[in-house]
């Protein structure tokens, strides 16, 4: 079920100008790959480039091939509709839809994929929002609306929404920056269990939460204002934390950048 | 701490027993506001005195039943008048001027806002703004001298194939100055009103709802129906009200097209009818003082229909509050 990604010779481009520059690098299924580096640097834009998300921004154009196991997502022919139904996402600030209840919220994905019995429906309900730990948090109010849970409540029902429809790939968009401690520990916690079976990306500026959360750890910067953002590398991450090949990592994670 | 849920900006701290020491600016804007709010509230009792007391008098004296008769001789001896035929054709032009209006509407509304490239966009919002700065009197000669000859051939197929729903049967072969003609030049009126609000709604819908749907493999007409159309529910129904007020009282327009008659037919495209604005427009000025009590009168009861109108539209968007975007 999860997938190996494969990133080869990838830019992305808002209009003219040249956000990310040549990327490669590789996932392995079923683990967690984290990405740091400072503002700016691309790797938010990196991120939605792999469920090609990047095009939906006015002006949004990318190059390059981002291979799903054997199946280039940038291949003519591909619907990015589709892409998107086997690669889920998770944003920056909790986006449940405000006018669905939460029941809804889980089932929102579903829906739009075909026509399912109530009962298959009730269930996986219940098995996304256990598998996004939440299940005994919201089980007696799954009609109350899911605008009215605490933000890391919300988060984690956007985890349960995008994991409801089994995806191949869990892309996370620095997913606990709008959270408070003990919710940030929540998602973390989840994230661990998450990996079993799926393939998980997160971006973070949080270098612990890195360390502490993924098994590789990718770092990104830029060379200055207007430049387009560059892998500086990709390893796992008890090395780039502890012994990295390039100096430039070691100082931004030493906190000794620029 | 606590991760922010609301948007909404935090209501401001309630005044302490102290009072601060006085700021001659403020004090100037307290007074100001507080004057401003105090004349609208004056204003819309001395109306609602106004219109009560002028239709008290002639209700008073009225020999048939004001809420059901079909006539309007208020002259007569004795003078009878009702306001049934009125409220039946106000509020039938109206519906269909909704029933037309709004999908429309929002279909502009989320052309301009979603579907349409940039360049076109903007020049299309702007051709609304200028339709809805077209006075209604030019409307109504456009309606008269347009719209009539050429509903000729509509009202025509639609008797021949959906006559036998009866509010489309075509009795007579009389010009289209109905009920019917009359919604649909009203629809057009009120159009670019809905369009413009709607337009504005779904341009507000947060970037990180319709993001929400996209993840999830919604296809665009998904996304709208997922993100933008919930978000702007409310939206609609205001936006609708808006127009549907402007319906109610539109005076101008209907006047100039509908031959008016006190005869009550329920087939629509038959020439007649009648509703409160055009009636008072049409009898105000030969009318002595009692026709302008009798005129006041019916006045009255369309500023009670337009009021249940708003209370039922905010009931609408009240009982489904929690689930608003306003809450996310």
């Amino acid at each position: 079920m999860a997938k190996r990604i494969d990133v080869s010779g990838l830019s992305a481009f808002y209009g003219s100008h040249k956000a990310i520059d040549d990327i490669s690098m590789t996932v392995e299924p079923c683990s967690v790959t984290a990405f740091i580096g400072p503002s700016g640097c691309g790797k938010s834009t990196f991120l939605r480039t792999l469920n090609r998300m990047h095009e939906v921004t006015p002006g949004g154009r990318v190059e390059g091939k981002v291979m799903l196991d054997d199946e280039n997502l940038y291949a003519s022919g591909i619907d990015p509709v589709a892409v998107r139904r086997t690669v889920g996402m998770v944003f920056q600030r909790p986006n449940p839809f405000p006018t669905m209840s939460i029941r809804d919220n889980v089932t929102a994905g579903l829906r739009l994929n075909g026509s399912y019995k109530k009962r298959e429906l009730d269930e996986i309900v219940e098995k996304s929002l256990r598998g996004a730990n939440l299940w005994n948090e919201v089980k007696d109010r799954l009609d109350r609306p899911g605008a009215g849970l605490s933000g890391g409540q919300q988060q984690r029902l956007c985890i349960a929404r995008a994991i409801a429809v089994e995806p191949e790939v869990l892309l996370m968009d620095e997913p606990c920056s709008a959270l408070d401690p003990i919710s940030t520990l929540a998602v973390e916690d989840l994230i661990g269990e998450l990996k079993q079976r799926f393939t998980i990306v997160i971006v973070t500026h949080n270098m612990q939460q890195a360390a502490r959360v993924s098994d590789r750890t990718a770092f990104f910067n830029l060379s200055g204002i207007g430049e387009p953002g560059r892998l500086v590398e990709i390893d796992d991450t008890e090395r780039i934390f502890s012994n990295p090949s390039v100096q430039a990592t070691e100082d931004y994670i030493s906190g000794r950048f620029g | 701490m606590d991760t922010p849920t609301s948007k909404a900006p935090a209501p401001p701290e309630a005044p302490q027993g102290r009072r601060t020491t006085g700021k001659a600016g403020d004090r100037v804007f307290l007074g100001l506001s507080r004057g401003s709010g105090i004349v609208l509230l004056v204003i819309m009792a001395a109306i609602a005195a106004f219109l009560a007391y002028r239709a008290s008098l002639a209700i008073s004296k009225d020999q048939a039943n004001f809420l059901t008769a079909f006539a309007w001789n208020p002259q007569g001896n004795p003078p009878e008048f009702g306001i049934a035929i009125l409220a039946y054709g106000t509020v039938v032009s109206s519906i269909i001027a909704m029933a037309v209006a709004v999908p429309v509407a929002i279909g502009i509304a989320l052309f301009v806002s979603h579907y349409a490239p940039r360049k076109l966009a903007a020049p299309m919002a702007y051709v609304i703004d200028l339709l809805a700065a077209v006075p209604s009197i030019v409307y109504g000669l456009w309606g008269a001298l347009v719209l009539v000859p050429y509903l000729a051939g509509l009202n025509q197929w639609l008797d021949e194939y959906l006559g036998w729903t009866y509010i489309f049967d075509k009795t007579g072969s009389g010009p289209a100055r109905s009920l019917f003609t009359v919604g649909l030049l009203l629809a057009v009126m009120i159009l670019p009103v809905i369009t413009n609000v709607i337009r504005e709604v779904f341009l507000q819908v947060p970037r990180m709802h319709e993001e929400a749907a996209l993840a999830l493999g919604a296809t665009r007409w998904e996304v709208i129906r997922m993100s933008v159309l919930p978000f702007g529910r409310s939206g609609i129904i205001s936006a609708s009200m808006l127009g549907l007020g402007r319906a109610l009282g539109e005076t101008m327009a209907v006047a100039t097209v509908l031959s008016p008659s006190f005869v009550f037919s329920g087939h629509l495209l038959d020439p007649g009818g009648g509703t409160f604005a055009q009636n008072i427009a049409a009898k105000f000025n030969e009318a002595d003082a009692f026709g302008r009590d009798a005129l006041i009168a019916s006045g009255l009861v369309l500023f009670v229909i337009t009021l249940l109108v708003n209370g039922a539209a905010r009931l609408i968007i009240a009982r489904r509050k929690e689930y608003s975007g306003a809450a996310a």
